[in-house]
């Protein structure tokens, strides 16, 4: 919202300074976003008259003037302006000075030959419109010599403030003003409201059909109006403020509206026909509102229609046709009162923001409809003629007077300010509250005013009393810490999560970030998302996510395309199911594991063993039970079918997934390939269970492992983890560990089969162990290793 | 001069002249072994009388141990040198390139995250959370929002379509009969928490969230961290205190300067918004701090939690009092680490993530300052 400082002196007696103004506004909760005075990039500008204009001898289209700046001698000008002329008055710049709506700098310069010095300038090279017919032409009285800001009144400065959606009584300058003079800014003058009985009946029949949507409408009509333009101080103020003029009737709407927060609406009285009704709108019923556009209106909007048509969306914009032009003659003044949520309703439904609907959703005064009314007249009256029937006040409005029983401790108790109680009381009343004693002698009955509906209760009063003293004066108070031993604050997913992450992060990964949510088709190569976006902001940002990976595989993607080529990317966070939000790591590698090196040569590539080597290291980070992995198919048909894993506890709680990424996944992501992936479902890890601080007692063994290696020969397409787990419950009492050390294929190894070497660590207890003893567990080993298919190596 | 100092003096002699290791050991065997003259003059002191054998012994063995002396001290003197000789030609290039481990990183938002953690677990604050895809009871009615407050459309809000089958968790979370949204704020977690938690409550909830909104300045997910206290008798002095001490503690300054703003949030009351002062480095950029700032810059919304929200909650307003604060998580990084792009967090550009992420081992301790 922005206004002047003149016009907020109209309603505001202060002394304060602009700052002292800007400072109080912020203060007291209404945000300055800025302060602009037109008369700063104007202030070297000067009146001065043109003494002698002589044809310029070079050129037809110039002349040279002799200009009186009513600083010593004239100064010599060359100006090309038709209407330049010996004894016009007019805006001189002198060289050195800034011209803003050329953007260039005045200089001393010779002009076909001649030499001028300065210039008279036009109402578009002061960026006070876009006139550039001929140079600015002053009475012929003005001073000369003097600035041009001052005389023209630019000296105003404008202030714009961010009014928050509960301060609908601030969405006018006097409601500022009011608010101003409450916090000690001045005093805010008597409102003035003018008394207009009206020489005739309305000729328009007016009423509401619909008293909950238009609980009240009044309105009068002012025939044998001239609706030109607006006179200069009118049309200055509404373009000071950023108002566009369009001509008086529709101006000094939008002049009632800024000034009191009062929306108007005006109608040709020649284009009704029939009484003009509140009412709803009816199944199938359109309207061209004056911003061009047609809405189709739904049974639930309320509208201002008469015998032939809809004419106004209530509230929110008047329509094209019914419209005022400078052929209207007879007007008719719409004030009406419109139910707030209804308009907010209709306005949502319908897309369409106007400054009429800020105000009404908010809730306008519910009792200023007479006053609103008759300021509006006044202003026709005096500035477009005409002479004003009586008015028509059509239902009523609801205004809500709440008396909040408030105790002035509360303040105090709940916004931490001590503030005396009386001085509570006249920071209310000087906000229009009415404040009394209350029956109990302590605490005050205080009833809100008619233009303070979002006041409900003593929190907000409360706020009132403090906004207007002042945060700022609230003394700190630290926090009481809390009692008894520091616990921790996080809680064991959280814990997780951050172990993870700066594991990740510790092998080499990338933290990033990725959106949420993806195009359909990028779910699609995922299986699909079970969230849609109803209103989404794209076509990209439409599904929530189903996995981690399309998010890391773009952002790998577009790593690609900038030239990296060791791409090691990890994400925390999570994926959106159909039956809850899952937490989960993903990462993706791509290219050089590498780079080439002098030790090694060529650069090598990712593989699907390192997807495994980062799924297992992130896992044990967070502390899953690794020993009771196993390590089974891959669930998500995203991946290589012969290159990927999933680990699970037991057959059915996956843990994670990796491997090698489908090509068909690649080609979805524009990828080439091979690109290694992989998810560790976070929320799948169990948890570990409490059992305090203490360790079990420190028992290492007393006597030294023994090492034994065994090769064998299997089936070449099965898996070797099948081999050394059953290896390594050969013998539960002595083995302690196996671990493949080879593995070998081709000379002496019979076609369709590999031979795998283990090696076994035994751990004796309490005696060594015997030549008998190893021959005893030997032949557990191979017999446990026969089990799965594998015979000993001759 | 006796056979022996003639024996002695030659056999030393030897042993200097030998330069090698071979030559030594000749000269050893040659002078201590079986047939050496050393030997045979041991062999001697059998056939002496005792008076003679006490006279000859010592000049004798003597004689032994000094030559076996001398010839060990040169051999290690030999040895040495050998050992030097082979070390000489054992030389690598030590400037060669090592492999080196890759460079991982944290992002801004998970460190920013986890200082905020740090901070508030020093005042007694648990960390909460709460789903990203909410209903409008929780978002926004609970939250003293109702249908057609304005400031629901202010809100930006992304809705969604249920999908087909809900189940499992999300059974549990929604209100019935709700529209599902993406949470446009982390103030819903106030809400969950309160129903859930019997007070006195303390926790910050930072999280994703989520607005239709996209601009320079604007993306479309972006992070934010709630904090909320319910507890009997606290005030706006303990909001503003509180307040300092994380904007102190996050920035790592106590000379900052904050300004509280009356403002409006429907879920507050009293409410405020809150500026920081900043001042101007050489470079002309704005740094928070400085006891005399050059500007403010808005950095969160705070106020005393409503008396609708605390009974929503099904807590008494009369008994049950507190505040509640909510700050952009991406804009303390930004303005605590300088980066000046809010697009450039969520594009997952290796060179930015290098460039202001964290070393893995930078976790953020009180001890060790937040900062990294």
């Amino acid at each position: 919202m922005k206004f002047t400082l003149s016009w907020l002196r109209d309603h505001l007696d202060t002394s304060a300074s602009l700052d002292g103004i800007v400072g109080a506004l912020t203060r007291i909760g209404l945000e300055v976003e800025g302060v602009e005075n037109p008369a700063e990039k104007l202030g070297a500008f000067t009146i001065a008259r043109v003494l002698t204009a002589e044809r310029h001898p070079q050129a037809d289209k110039l002349q040279v003037l002799s200009v009186d700046t009513g600083a010593g001698e004239p100064v010599q000008v060359v100006c090309g302006a038709p209407n330049a002329r010996a004894g016009l008055v007019g805006v001189f710049g002198a060289p050195g000075t800034y011209v803003p709506g050329s953007d260039l700098t005045l200089k001393v310069a010779a002009i076909r030959g001649v030499e001028s010095k300065g210039m008279m300038c036009s109402m578009r090279e002061l960026q006070l419109s876009d006139a550039h017919e001929g140079i600015i032409e002053l009475a012929e009285d003005a001073p000369v010599g003097t600035a041009f800001a001052d005389f023209a009144g630019l000296n105003d400065p404008v202030i714009d403030v961010a009014i928050t959606p509960n301060r609908q009584d601030c969405m006018g300058v006097r409601g500022i003003a009011r608010d101003l003079a409450a916090a000690g800014l001045g005093t805010l003058k008597p409102l003035d409201v003018p008394v207009i009985a009206g020489g005739f009946p309305c000729p328009v029949e007016i009423r509401t059909d619909d008293p909950a949507g238009c609980p009240a409408f009044h309105g009068r009509v002012v025939r044998g109006v001239v609706n030109g333009a607006s006179p200069e101080w009118l049309a200055k103020r509404l373009t000071a403020v950023g108002q566009r003029p369009i001509s008086v009737l529709v101006d000094i709407t939008n002049y009632v509206m800024l000034d009191h927060g009062r929306p108007l609406h005006v109608y040709d009285v020649a284009k009704l026909e029939g009484a003009l009704v509140a009412r709803k709108a009816r199944a199938g019923e359109q309207v061209e509102a004056l911003n061009g556009k047609t809405y189709a209106l739904a049974e639930t909007m309320t509208v201002i229609a008469d015998d032939a048509a809809v004419h106004d969306i209530g509230g929110i914009m008047g329509g094209e046709h019914s419209g005022v032009t400078e052929a209207t003659t007879d007007v008719l003044i719409e004030c009406a009162y419109f139910d707030p949520e209804g308009i907010a309703r209709t306005g949502q439904a319908l897309g369409l923001a106007s400054d009429a609907r800020t105000r009404f959703e908010r809730g306008v005064d519910p009792a200023f409809l007479h006053q609103g009314l008759a300021i509006a007249t006044r202003l026709v009256l005096d500035l477009a003629g005409g002479e004003a029937s009586a008015a028509v006040v059509a239902g009523t409005a609801p205004v809500i007077e709440r008396t909040i029983h408030f105790d002035p401790a509360l303040t105090a108790r709940l916004g931490g300010l001590a503030v005396p109680a009386d001085r509570q009381a006249a920071i209310l009343k000087r906000l229009g509250f009415a404040v009394a004693e209350s029956s109990d002698g302590h605490s005050l009955s205080v009833t809100t005013p008619s233009w303070r509906r979002d006041v409900e209760g003593a929190a907000d009063l409360v706020e009132e009393v403090i906004r207007i003293e002042g945060i700022d004066a609230i003394p700190s108070v630290p926090l009481p810490r809390a009692e008894g031993v520091a616990v921790p604050t996080a809680t064991p997913a959280q814990l997780l999560e951050r172990r993870v992450r700066r594991a990740a992060a510790s092998r080499g990964l990338n933290e990033a970030v990725t959106w949420s949510f993806l195009s359909e088709s990028e779910a699609a190569a995922f299986g699909g998302g079970a969230w849609t976006l109803a209103n989404p902001i794209s076509e990209e940002l439409k599904v929530m996510r189903p996995s981690l990976l399309p998010g890391l595989l773009a952002a790998a993607r577009r790593n690609a395309d900038r030239g990296a080529s060791e791409i090691r990317l990890f994400e925390i966070g999570r994926r959106y199911a159909a039956d809850a939000e899952h937490p989960t790591l993903g990462f993706v590698l791509v290219g050089d594991r590498s780079a080439r090196d002098w030790r090694q040569g060529k650069a090598t590539g990712f593989d699907a063993h390192d997807a495994r080597a980062e799924a297992v290291a992130l896992l044990a980070a967070a502390g899953a039970p690794a020993d009771r992995l196993q390590v089974m198919a891959a669930v998500s048909g995203v991946y290589h079918p012969g290159r990927s894993a999933s680990l699970r506890l037991g057959a059915k709680t996956v843990l994670a997934e990796f491997g090698e990424l489908h090509p068909a996944t690649l080609k979805a992501f524009g990828l080439a390939g091979p690109v290694m992936a992989g998810e560790i479902f976070l929320d799948a890890i169990p948890g570990k269970r409490a059992s305090g601080r203490m360790r079990p007692a420190y028992a290492p063994p007393a006597l030294q492992p023994v090492t034994r290696d065994f090769a064998f020969l299997i089936a070449a397409d099965r898996p070797a983890d099948d081999l050394v787990r059953a290896v390594r419950g050969a013998d539960k009492a002595a083995i302690v560990d196996a671990r493949l050390f080879d593995m070998f294929t081709g000379t002496g190894v019979p076609e369709g089969e590999k031979s795998l070497a283990v090696e076994v660590v035994l751990q004796p207890s309490d005696k060594s162990f015997t030549e008998s003893d190893l021959t005893a567990i030997a032949g557990r080993i191979v017999k446990a290793a026969e089990k799965v298919g594998a015979r000993l190596r001759g | 001069m006796s056979d022996l100092d003639s024996i002695s003096s030659t056999l030393l002699a030897q042993a200097a002249a030998a330069d090698n290791l071979d030559a030594i050991e000749a000269v050893r065997v040659k002078a201590l072994g079986k047939q050496s003259e050393i030997a045979a003059l041991m062999k001697t002191l059998g056939g002496m009388s005792p008076d003679e054998r006490q006279r000859q012994a010592p000049l004798i063995q003597g004689l032994r141990t000094r030559v076996a002396d001398a010839i060990a001290a040169r051999k290690d003197v030999l040895e040495a040198a050998a050992l030097d000789a082979r070390l000489a030609s054992e030389r690598l290039d030590m400037t060669l390139p090592v492999a080196t481990a890759p460079q991982g990183s944290i992002h801004p938002v998970s460190q920013v995250m986890d200082e905020l953690a740090e901070i508030f677990a020093d005042l007694g604050f648990a960390v909460a959370t709460g789903p990203e895809i909410e209903d409008d009871w929780h978002n926004f009615t609970a939250l003293n929002i109702p249908e057609s407050h304005p400031a629901r459309a202010m809100h930006d809000t992304f809705y969604l379509d249920d999908p087909e089958q809900m189940t499992g968790d999300w059974l549990g979370l929604f209100k019935p009969d709700t529209r599902k949204v993406l949470r446009t704020h982390t103030s819903p977690v106030q809400i969950r928490t309160m129903l859930k938690q019997p007070p006195p409550i303390r926790i910050i909830a930072p999280g994703r969230t989520y607005r239709s909104d996209s601009d320079a300045t604007h993306t479309p997910m972006f992070h934010q961290v709630e904090g909320l206290v319910i507890d009997r008798g606290i005030h706006m002095g303990h909001l503003k205190w509180t307040l300092e001490t994380f904007v102190k503690a996050f920035f790592e300054r106590d000379d900052i300067v904050l300004r509280l703003r009356p403002s409006y949030f429907p879920f507050t009351e009293p409410s405020a918004e809150v500026d920081v002062g900043y001042t101007r480095d050489k470079a002309g950029r704005r740094v928070i701090g400085g006891a005399e700032p050059d500007g403010w810059m808005e950095i969160l919304g705070s106020g005393m939690v409503h008396p609708k929200v605390i009974a929503a909650c099904g807590l008494d307003p009369a008994e049950w009092q507190g505040f509640a604060f909510g700050c952009g998580i991406d804009r303390l990084a930004m303005l605590k680490y300088g980066m000046d792009d809010l697009r450039a967090f969520f594009d997952g550009d290796l060179r930015w993530l290098r460039h202001y992420g964290f070393a893995s081992l930078d976790v953020p301790t009180l001890s060790g300052g937040v900062g990294a």
